[in-house]
């Protein structure tokens, strides 16, 4: 039987279809295209790379980024290892510490604890000034691009920590155990079972590691060094503006190498999907820890934890301190600053909702439509909607904001603004970043609905449109507020595209209040209330998307009773 | 003198207050094929752990050819074990897979690859040799699971429901391979497993366990006809059981159920008591000599036999009748009589 694809579904996928085309497809081919141009003749040309390579700030950006985060790679697997050693090897109480330990550096984007950090780990702070007063020594956490991989890499590291445990995980018990049978023990057979085994899992960690801390523009700005690719895009594009090349190459540059090591990755992994646990779940054997064993693991257990906490401890000190300067703590506390946020500047709260809020709506009405779209149409080409939404994930903010910037220049909003820095473009912007995410969640939740049930509305006489509405809908609703969520908590805190595109204070979100604020001395107590009015957001949001799902996932598990 | 095979002597074992074995001892002879045959739950996976030394008792000892392994690490037990997912290594080619256990015990490479060569043939995989273990069927990774374990030589060969993860007919092909592969190397093999006809079709002696306890090691046969208690004679085959008491007069003796049926019988033994009838060995008579009638309820044609279902009193009786096909079927609802055959009836105490 050969079902006919209605108006509707036509209709729908040439708007989605419209939408991908001049919020993502076109801005990106627009910065690649003026990549390749010669800025007087309008020609191809490959002299702006060479440019590029010729400038030694640009070859030493490029060397700090590579350097930078190959770095922040090492020292996030110096974290998660034993982390991940630990939970899958012992039966370990603190394991319940390592849990929280892999989201709670993800609910603080790694800029906005960046100032904060310096006052802990820089020259002059708290730690250095201790370390000075009882050993005479300074540590150089924060020099430079140190600082940028210490920050990045207590970020970063659940990354790894997540994806390496997932892989342990799956390591059958009789994967090892039948190593012991012939004879293998010890270290060897770590070397030649255990670690083979994990290894897909740590690359992928480790590749997702490197592409975040490669595009990054957000924590070397605020960590004010500027000799790496993003921040000289931004300041190319910023200072001498949209018609200079240079920042359209670097651009090319970082999406280059993004689906460089994505490849390279894929290329290491292909066909090593080792999962190999049977039905009734897996893991490796795991033993009870000796008594010396148990204090080493909790010594570097809570170490690890007060590391992790430690931009936000210095996050909250600083949103409550008076003055903090050349002291290990600050000399007095005041909640003056939260007073100064929310009552003078309270539109970079009010406007993060707006765009947040708005960029989220945006996400789960495409995020249904193209879920729906891919799952249940039957137009041929309708995967391609989904491939082209899900490759915003290779597409850096920064790069995305360029490209809006060169494409939406040129025209006009009735009031005089120029539309691409209208604020409306902000949230679209956002809203194609987070769109992967919003997608992923819509497609899972859809796919738990069986077409039987839609079917069966339909053969009870109830139109398409009306079965969408109210069997279909309802029934994913548990995965789309969780991709409502996901997407509202992430945009909140978005600063590459939105330093990019904000062209006035009052148009400025959270993000960017966070970023000026954090330029000056005096400033930096309110800027460091604003990143706590930030986590406090973006934790809210994270706890109640987990329990959406949580409570999606448990109705999904009580109706397969019944089948 | 040094005794071979393997001796299993008092061993217990517990998972914190859980018994999971009640002092078990057994003795497996040298070349045997031995199954631990048993419902889930029932101890036989765990007992194989043990000799392959996976867990670890509380009491008791493990003799393989003479030596005490009870407390040697597995990777000193040289003994082969063949898990149930076969747990190959995926990052491994099949050559790779089969020459770790030889690497392991550092041969040199000649020897090895020479062993390994022979292996691969002997299973019939030679030409899969540089192929992954997810490139193969479920029936030709079973293979190279095997020749994984065999090519070290191993004292014994453990076998974890190797046949489980197969599908029906390729599960009775394979297991006729291993019986072969197992008499031509002449190893000593433990076999465990839950399905009957497996341990029957396959093992010189099966020990039937229940929850941590042996409850009968024999031979298929004895097992089937000799059974020692209820749960042995209800686990292997069909079986109807029936309560009630043996009677002697004059010269002969007289079963006689608690709902007053009367079953001739050969038995010695006097008192409470139940027989065990095999469906195979009971008729359908068209005479009344036994006093005993009732009536189907249902009947499952089986090809070879038909299978009747017959409401006597209380009781649901098996009856198992040879088909020919000039014999018609009984219908439902038919009154029939039983006949029982006092050769095959079996006197069973009441369980412990």
């Amino acid at each position: 039987m050969l079902s006919k694809i209605s108006f509707g579904e036509k209709g729908l996928f040439f708007i989605i279809a419209l939408f991908l085309l001049v919020f993502l497809v076109g801005p990106v081919v627009q910065v690649f295209y003026v990549a390749f141009i010669d800025v007087n003749t309008n020609t191809l040309t490959l002299n702006n790379f060479a440019d590029f390579f010729n400038t030694s700030l640009f070859r030493e950006s490029f060397y700090n980024s590579f350097y930078v985060s190959a770095m922040s790679v090492v020292v996030a697997s110096i974290i998660a290892l034993p982390l991940a050693y630990y939970t899958s090897r012992f039966e370990f109480k603190g394991s319940v510490i390592i849990q929280s330990l892999g989201f709670i550096p993800l609910i603080m984007p790694p800029f906005v604890g960046a100032v904060a950090m310096q006052l802990f780990f820089g020259e002059n702070g708290s730690v250095n000034l201790y370390l000075e007063d009882t050993f005479g020594f300074k540590i150089p956490f924060m020099d430079g691009l140190n600082g940028v991989i210490f920050v990045q890499s207590i970020h970063y590291f659940p990354f790894i920590l997540l994806n390496l445990s997932a892989a342990l995980n799956n390591i059958d018990k009789s994967m090892e155990e039948s190593a012991q049978n012939l004879g293998s023990k010890g270290f060897g057979l770590f070397r030649k079972i255990v670690f083979p085994l994990a290894m897909p899992g740590y690359i992928a960690g480790a590749v997702l590691v490197f592409i975040k801390v490669f595009d990054d523009l957000g924590t070397p700005l605020l960590l004010n060094v500027n000799n790496m690719l993003a921040p000289q895009a931004y300041l190319r594009i910023s200072s001498i503006g949209i018609d200079d090349p240079m920042g359209y190459v670097i651009a090319v540059v970082l999406v280059v190498f993004s689906l460089l090591a994505l490849a390279i990755a894929g290329w290491a992994l292909k066909g090593k999907d080792y999962s190999t646990t049977q039905k009734g779940g897996g893991g490796l054997n795991k033993r009870k820890m000796g008594k010396w064993e148990a204090v080493g693991a909790y010594s570097i257990v809570i170490f690890t934890l007060l590391l992790v906490l430690s931009p936000h401890f210095a996050l909250t000190l600083l949103s409550f301190a008076t003055i903090w300067s050349y002291s290990i703590f600050p000399d007095a506390y005041t909640t003056a600053h939260y007073a100064e946020v929310i009552t003078e500047t309270p539109e970079f709260i009010t406007n993060t909702l707006l765009y947040a809020s708005g960029a989220a709506v945006l996400d789960i009405i495409l995020g249904v439509s193209i879920a729906y779209l891919v799952i249940r149409s039957k137009i041929k080409i309708r995967k391609t909607l989904d491939y082209v939404a899900m490759s915003a994930l290779a597409v850096p903010g920064l790069v995305l904001a360029i490209g809006y910037l060169r494409s939406f220049s040129d025209i006009e909003l009735p009031n005089g603004q120029i539309l691409a820095s209208w604020w409306l473009m902000l949230v679209i912007a956002l809203a194609v970043r987070r769109l992967p995410y919003a997608l992923r969640a819509c497609t899972a939740a859809l796919q738990q609905v069986s077409v039987s049930l839609e079917e069966a509305s339909e053969n009870l006489g109830a139109s398409k449109f009306k079965t969408i509405r109210k069997i279909t809908i309802p029934l994913m609703a548990g995965g789309i507020l969780a991709g409502f969520v996901t997407s509202f908590a992430t945009a909140a805190v978005e600063l590459s595209a939105t330093i990019m595109l904000i062209s006035s204070e009052s148009d400025a979100p959270l993000a960017y209040g966070i970023y000026i604020f954090m330029q000056s001395a005096s400033g930096r107590g309110a800027g460091a209330a604003l990143g706590i009015i930030a986590v406090v957001i973006v934790a809210l949001g994270t706890f109640v998307s987990y329990r959406f799902m949580e409570k999606s996932r448990k109705q999904r598990e009580a109706s397969g009773k019944d089948e | 003198m040094s005794k071979s095979g393997i001796q299993l002597k008092n061993i217990e074992l517990s998972f914190g207050n859980t018994k999971v074995i009640k002092n078990i001892s057994m003795d497996i002879k040298n070349g045997e094929f031995f199954s631990f045959l048993g419902p889930s739950g029932c101890g036989k996976s765990t007992l194989l752990r043990l000799i392959a030394g996976f867990e670890t008792c509380q009491k008791g000892q493990i003799i393989i050819e003479g030596k005490d392994i009870t407390k040697l690490p597995p990777w000193e037990r040289k003994v082969g074990m063949v898990f149930q997912s076969y747990a190959l290594w995926p990052h491994m080619t099949i050559r790779q897979n089969i020459e770790f256990g030889l690497k392991e015990q550092k041969f040199d490479m000649m020897e090895i690859n020479y062993k390994v060569d022979k292996v691969l043939e002997l299973v019939g995989l030679t030409e899969f040799s540089s192929r992954y273990p997810n490139q193969l069927s479920g029936g030709q990774q079973q293979r190279v699971a095997l020749a994984r374990t065999v090519v070290t030589e191993p004292k014994v060969l453990l076998l974890d429901e190797p046949l489980s993860n197969l599908d029906a007919s390729l599960r009775v092909q394979m297991r006729q391979e291993l019986l072969s592969l197992q008499r031509e190397l002449n190893l000593t093999t433990i076999f465990v497993t839950h399905d009957q006809e497996e341990a029957n079709t396959t093992s010189d002696r099966i020990a039937l366990l229940r929850g941590g306890v042996v409850q009968q090691i024999d031979t298929p046969e004895n097992l089937y006809d000799k059974p020692k208690n209820l749960f042995v004679a209800n686990f292997i085959g069909s079986a109807n059981i029936l309560k009630g008491s043996i009677v002697h007069d004059d010269n002969s003796a007289i079963f006689e159920s608690i709902e007053g049926f009367k079953i001739p019988v050969s038995s010695k033994q006097t008192g409470d008591c139940n027989i065990l009838l095999r469906p195979h060995t009971l008729e359908i008579s068209n005479s009344d000599d036994y006093h005993i009638h009732g009536v189907i309820r249902s009947k499952e044609f089986l090809g070879n036999m038909v299978r009747y279902f017959v409401q006597i009193g209380k009781n649901e009786i098996i009856i198992d009748s040879i088909h020919f096909k000039n014999i018609s079927l009984l219908n439902i609802k038919d009154t029939i009589y039983l006949k029982t055959n006092q050769e095959e009836n079996y006197i069973l105490n009441n369980d412990m």
